[in-house]
Order: structure tokens, then C-alpha cells, then sequence
């Protein structure tokens, strides 16, 4: 609970100002603490007069916190293939390793691997520990999460990190709660304090509204899950030297009380927005499904993806798959024009790590211009079907 | 069927802003609201009650004032509310919270299945369901969009996955956690708005779950916030400017290397 003071409070109100979940207040020269603090300690370290403090129970320390040393990922193979953002989580990986000076391992779950730990060598990985086994044909939680949990005991990594997949998010809280350690979810930022070596997660909280950098000061490993399509990943390099390692589980390790009886690969609408190097995007501004027509033929123009904002979604303009932003998808094109979008933050968390960003909107005051690269002011049913034509002229 | 189902008040999280030169959080008019996925999670226990028997039970870890969230949960159909609230919770990340909720549901007594949302829109964690499954030692099943059946103890259903979905069968007492897509949530009946006026909550504290003090609110957190702060955008906002053809013109050089 956050102490005050009331001998050395001067009810200068710093800590009110400071507070960023409206948790303290002042009253008749004193301050006084609601049930909204968070115990973040911004205002302890604010007050200039020392009367606030947390109180803080020594915590329990884990005792072996040293001997914790390497970092460790785990790659996504699902329905025969490496999910890509096994090869990002190597890309991090990698920094952070060579930072710290400690090897990089990743642990490949899944049957019928066939060369898939070469490439995860190829992209970085110094050791891959693998278990091919029929038990792992479908992912399910307690298998996965129990084989993950014995190599980390064995291998004691500091860092261990997934993607934040269907997967990732479901049964890496397992894994972490089975390791009494902390788990930050769907990281954006990873880095490493060099004075102590503690991972620094960054992630978007309030859907994107924040955001929150995030310790595990006291246990280890320090786990999170990362954001697909925000870490970039190393060159292929078919030359690098890794050693492979099969793991061996114990038998009671690869029995699970969940059973999947088929796993059903669906149609995702034609088109996969995330993996193109252009999107057109429209929101609002189209004002109906016919808006999008225009839409597509500027993306055929470019050769690129249709994109959407949740607005377009939600009044059922497109699908959802097309849906880009904080509930929707993750992009990152060499190209991305925003046609008729607000740039409301849920959309600009999505988008925003796009290469060039065009923007264009009726509303000179819109806040999808803050991010863009370019813009033009104006009425896209006007400025989109000259584009079109312009980039047909140029294209020939 | 006995169901608990967990749910959580939340800021509406589209509202909230954090001012980028005062670090403070623009709360005015920022709404509490139930979670939306729970929801879902409150809805899909009813229409289980529904079909099989049994009661639904709201759980909710909170200040006093969740118990608002609680109610609306019954008005739409569940039958008990328990509220677990204490001053020692503050501060709790998702570690401390499964072990309070764990505790909790231990003194509440057992159960069959228990439901929560995929995750809260104020933290998005998706880390309490299933990390309460592993507090309570069961089977759970994250992104649940369907439930096709349930004989022999057993509930089949569809879960969501990047790619598609997968057809599995857990065996209760187990826990799911809901998507949005597994149905839509009933407005509140008269009589369950009647029921929720006068049902009294049981109110639960650290002594009442004979909790560990050093397990809860932030002391028994293993993960801290070290810093908050507003997103920034690198834009480069070079607006273009002249005639709606000269715009065009000049945007069109601009992309040149991408056409």
C-alpha cells in the first residue's frame, strides 16, 4: 500500500499532478490515496519532500536468479511449415544474445519436422532442441507447455520468448504459471538493461491507448510473448553452424487431457493482407460498400491488398479478415495508403511500422496525418480515380 | 453443471487516453463497464445452465465498486455473485490474480467448468484463464468460438485458431476461455434485473480465502510496470499541396520505387 507521510507532506500536490490513474488527491493540504492506485511509484519518486512510499515486503528473491543464462525461443511449426514469426523471435533473439553474450536455443515442437531446425539455424539459432513426435501433430496446451517447461528447468535460460500467436498466448501463460515466473504479453519492444540485465517488455495496453514498459525483476526466466510482424528477422544465412539437439520427453510428459480430433485449415478470404508489400486501406470515408470498389481497383492499380478499418468492418463494408489495427491485424508493407481512416489509435498500432504511409482524407485535422508520410487533403472519391489513372499512365 | 464464470470491470478502453505532456491518464467520462468477452463468458454459462441444469456463479476480483458488474451478470441470468476485494490485492499482475481467484474459487467449492473471456480490454494479457487452470491444476482450452456438445462429462468444441479451427473434446471439471464469436449476449430480463436489485453479494477478503499475504497485489506480483507512457508516431507529415491533379502528380513521383 502507498504511505504518506502526513508529518512530511506539504500538500504541494507534484504526486496529484504526477499520477497517472487519478489516485491521489489533495485534501485540506494532505494527500490522501483512492482505491485506484496501481502502486506504479511514480509519485514516490516525484515527491521532492520524501513523504510517500511503498511498502514494500522484502520480496522473495529466486535464489538461483544467477545461474539463469542463455536466450531461449520457441518456434511455431504448424500444419507442416514454420510460422514466420519464429524466424522475428530469432531476429530479436539474436540482439539480445549477442548483447548479452549468451548462446540463442530454440525449441521446436512438432511432427514431421524434416529440416525445420536447419532453418531455424539458418536464422540465427546457435542450439535447437527438437521433439518430433505424434503426440505433437495438433498443438495442444499441457503437451507443449510441459515439454517447454522441462527443457527451461534443464537449460535455464534468462530470457525465453514466443510469438503472440493463438498459440503463443494460450499456452505460454502455462508454462510461465508452472515456472512461478512472469509473463508479459504481446511485446512490441524487447530490450536488455545492461547495468543488471533485466528484459525491458514494452506493449500496448487500454487497446493501444498506452503504452507500458514491463519488468520481471526477481525470478526467472523472464518470459513474453512478442507481437507477430513488429521484430524483424535476420538474413537467411544457409552457411551458419548450429547444433540440433533431440530432446527426449518423458512418456508422462506427452499425454494430454485435452484431445483435438481435427484441426480445419479455413479459408482466409483469398487474400492474406499480411504478407503483400502494398495495402490499400479504407475506413469510414467510403461511406458504404460500393466505397470499396474503389478501394480494390486502386489496389489492383498498385498491385497491392485491401485493407480495412474497423469502422469499414464493423458497418460490414468487408470482412474481417481484412481488418487491420489493435483487434484486427498487424501489417507492415513497404506501402501503405489509408483512404477515408480517422487513424484512430486501435488502426494506427497496426499500421504503423509501414515503410511509406499515404494518407488520404477529407478532414485536414485527422489524426491518421500524424503517422502518414504523405497527405492530401481532400475528397477521395475525387483524388483516388485520378491516382488510379496517373499510376495506370505511369505503369503503361 | 455448476459454472463459475469470471468476469472483470474495466475503463472502457477506447476512451482512454493518456496525455503525452502530463503522462496522466484522461479518465473523464471513461466509463466502468463489464468486459466485453465475458460477456460472452456470462451468456455462454446461462445457455449451458440452460440446456443441462446446474447454476452459474459470477466471480469478480475488484473494488468494492465491481460489484455494479456483478449484478448486471445476474440480471442477465446467473444465479450467485461472489466479489473478492481487499486493499492487498492492489497492484496484482496476472500471477497474483490467478492465485486470488485460485484461492477463492477453492472457498467457493467445486465446480464443473469454469469460463472466462479470452482476455481483458484494459490489460489485453490474455494470461488469467489459463493461468487460473494451472493454479487449479485442470484442462482448459483458450479461444473457445463454439461448443457442439457435451456428453459424459466431456464438452466438445470448435477453438479458434491463426489459421483456422480445431475440433477438441476436454474433460470437466475444465476451463474455457470465450471469443466474441460463440454467441450473442441476452439484454437483461425484467426479472433478472429484479433478481440482481436484491440479491446480496457475498463479499470475499485475503483472511475469508486464507490467502498468503506475501501472494497477493503487487508484493506477490513477479512482474512490475516500470513506466507508462503516451504511443509516438514517426510520421513525417509532408502534406501536399496545389490542385487535386498537381497533389495526384507530385504522390505519384513520390512513390515511383514502390510502383
Amino acid at each position: 500500500m502507498l504511505q504518506i507521510d502526513i508529518e512530511a507532506c506539504i500538500g504541494c500536490g507534484v504526486c496529484e499532478e504526477e499520477c497517472t490513474f487519478d489516485a491521489i488527491e489533495v485534501i485540506d493540504g494532505i494527500a490522501v490515496v483512492n482505491e485506484k492506485c496501481t502502486l506504479c511509484g511514480s509519485c514516490v519518486d516525484s515527491c521532492e519532500v520524501g513523504a510517500l512510499s511503498i511498502e514494500q515486503k522484502e520480496k522473495v528473491v529466486q535464489a538461483d536468479l544467477a545461474e539463469w543464462s542463455g536466450i531461449m525461443i520457441f518456434a511455431e511449426f504448424r500444419h507442416g511449415k514454420m510460422v514466420p514469426v519464429s524466424f522475428e523471435l530469432l531476429g530479436i533473439g539474436r540482439q539480445l544474445a549477442d548483447q548479452q553474450n549468451v548462446p540463442l536455443s530454440a525449441v521446436l515442437l512438432g511432427s514431421g519436422l524434416g529440416d525445420a531446425a536447419r532453418d531455424l539455424v539458418s536464422y540465427g539459432a546457435d542450439i535447437v532442441y527438437q521433439v518430433d513426435d505424434p503426440a505433437l501433430e495438433y498443438f495442444t496446451d499441457e503437451i507443449y507447455g510441459n515439454i517447454l517447461e522441462d527443457v527451461a528447468r534443464e537449460q535455464k535460460p534468462e530470457v525465453v520468448l514466443a510469438g503472440a500467436t493463438a498459440i503463443g498466448r494460450s499456452f505460454i501463460p502455462l508454462v510461465a504459471t508452472s515456472l512461478a515466473t512472469g509473463l508479459t504479453a504481446d511485446c512490441t519492444q524487447l530490450a536488455i538493461r545492461p547495468e543488471d540485465g533485466v528484459l525491458l517488455q514494452t506493449r500496448p495496453a487500454f487497446g493501444g491507448n498506452i503504452m507500458a514498459t514491463i519488468e520481471c525483476p526477481h525470478t526467472r526466466p523472464q518470459m513474453a510473448t512478442v507481437r507477430p510482424r513488429v521484430m524483424k528477422a535476420v538474413e537467411q544465412d544457409a552457411e551458419r553452424k548450429g547444433e540440433i539437439i533431440d530432446y527426449q520427453p518423458k512418456p508422462e510428459r506427452l499425454q494430454s487431457k485435452v484431445r483435438v480430433l481435427q484441426s480445419v485449415l479455413e479459408e482466409q478470404d483469398q487474400v492474406n493482407i499480411t504478407e503483400g508489400d502494398t495495402i490499400v486501406a479504407g475506413g469510414r470515408g467510403l461511406d458504404n460498400e460500393k466505397g470499396f470498389e474503389l478501394i480494390k481497383q486502386l489496389a489492383d492499380a498498385v498491385g497491392g491488398a485491401v485493407g480495412a478499418s474497423r469502422a469499414a468492418v464493423d458497418s460490414e463494408w468487408i470482412a474481417y479478415p481484412h481488418q487491420v489495427g489493435q483487434t484486427g491485424k498487424t501489417v507492415n508493407p513497404k506501402l501503405y495508403i489509408a483512404c477515408g481512416i480517422s487513424g484512430a489509435i486501435q488502426h494506427v498500432v497496426g499500421m504503423q511500422s509501414s515503410e511509406t504511409i499515404v494518407a488520404i482524407n477529407r478532414d485536414p485535422h485527422a489524426s491518421i496525418f500524424d503517422v502518414a508520410t504523405y497527405g492530401i487533403v481532400g475528397d477521395l472519391f475525387e483524388v483516388v480515380p485520378k491516382l488510379i489513372e496517373k499510376i495506370k499512365e505511369r505503369r503503361g | 453443471m455448476n459454472i463459475i464464470v469470471c468476469i472483470k470491470q474495466v475503463p472502457d478502453a477506447k476512451d482512454v487516453r493518456l496525455d503525452p505532456k502530463t503522462n496522466t491518464m484522461a479518465r473523464e467520462g471513461v466509463e466502468a463497464i463489464m468486459n466485453p468477452f465475458d460477456r460472452h463468458a456470462v451468456e455462454e454459462g446461462v445457455r449451458l445452465k440452460e440446456q443441462h441444469g446446474g447454476t452459474v456463479t459470477v466471480l469478480s476480483m475488484g473494488p468494492p465498486q465491481a460489484e455494479a458488474v456483478l449484478r448486471e451478470a445476474v440480471s442477465c441470468g446467473a444465479d450467485e455473485a461472489v466479489l473478492v476485494s481487499d486493499r492487498a490485492f492492489a497492484g496484482a499482475d496476472t500471477w497474483a490474480t490467478t492465485y486470488t481467484l485460485g484461492k477463492a474459487i477453492e472457498k467457493i467449492g467445486p465446480f464443473d467448468l469454469i469460463l472466462c473471456g479470452k482476455q481483458a480490454i484494459d490489460g489485453d494479457t490474455a494470461q488469467v484463464g489459463p493461468g487460473l487452470a494451472k493454479r487449479l491444476n485442470i484442462p482448459y482450452v483458450s479461444y473457445v468460438r463454439k461448443i457442439t456438445g457435451f456428453e459424459n462429462d466431456t464438452i466438445l468444441l470448435h477453438r479458434l485458431m491463426d489459421d483456422g479451427y480445431d475440433e477438441v473434446e476436454v474433460p470437466l471439471p475444465g476451463l474455457l476461455t470465450v471469443v466474441k464469436e460463440i454467441n450473442e449476449p441476452r439484454v437483461p430480463s425484467l426479472k433478472g434485473k429484479m433478481k440482481a436489485k436484491s440479491l446480496s453479494i457475498k463479499t470475499l477478503n485475503a483472511g475469508d480465502i486464507e490467502a498468503d499475504a506475501g501472494s497477493l497485489g503487487l508484493p506477490g506480483s513477479t512482474t512490475q510496470v516500470v513506466k507508462v507512457f503516451a504511443p509516438e508516431f514517426k510520421g513525417e507529415r509532408a502534406m501536399l499541396s496545389g490542385t487535386v491533379d498537381e497533389q495526384v502528380e507530385q504522390l505519384v513521383n513520390k512513390l515511383e520505387p514502390y510502383l
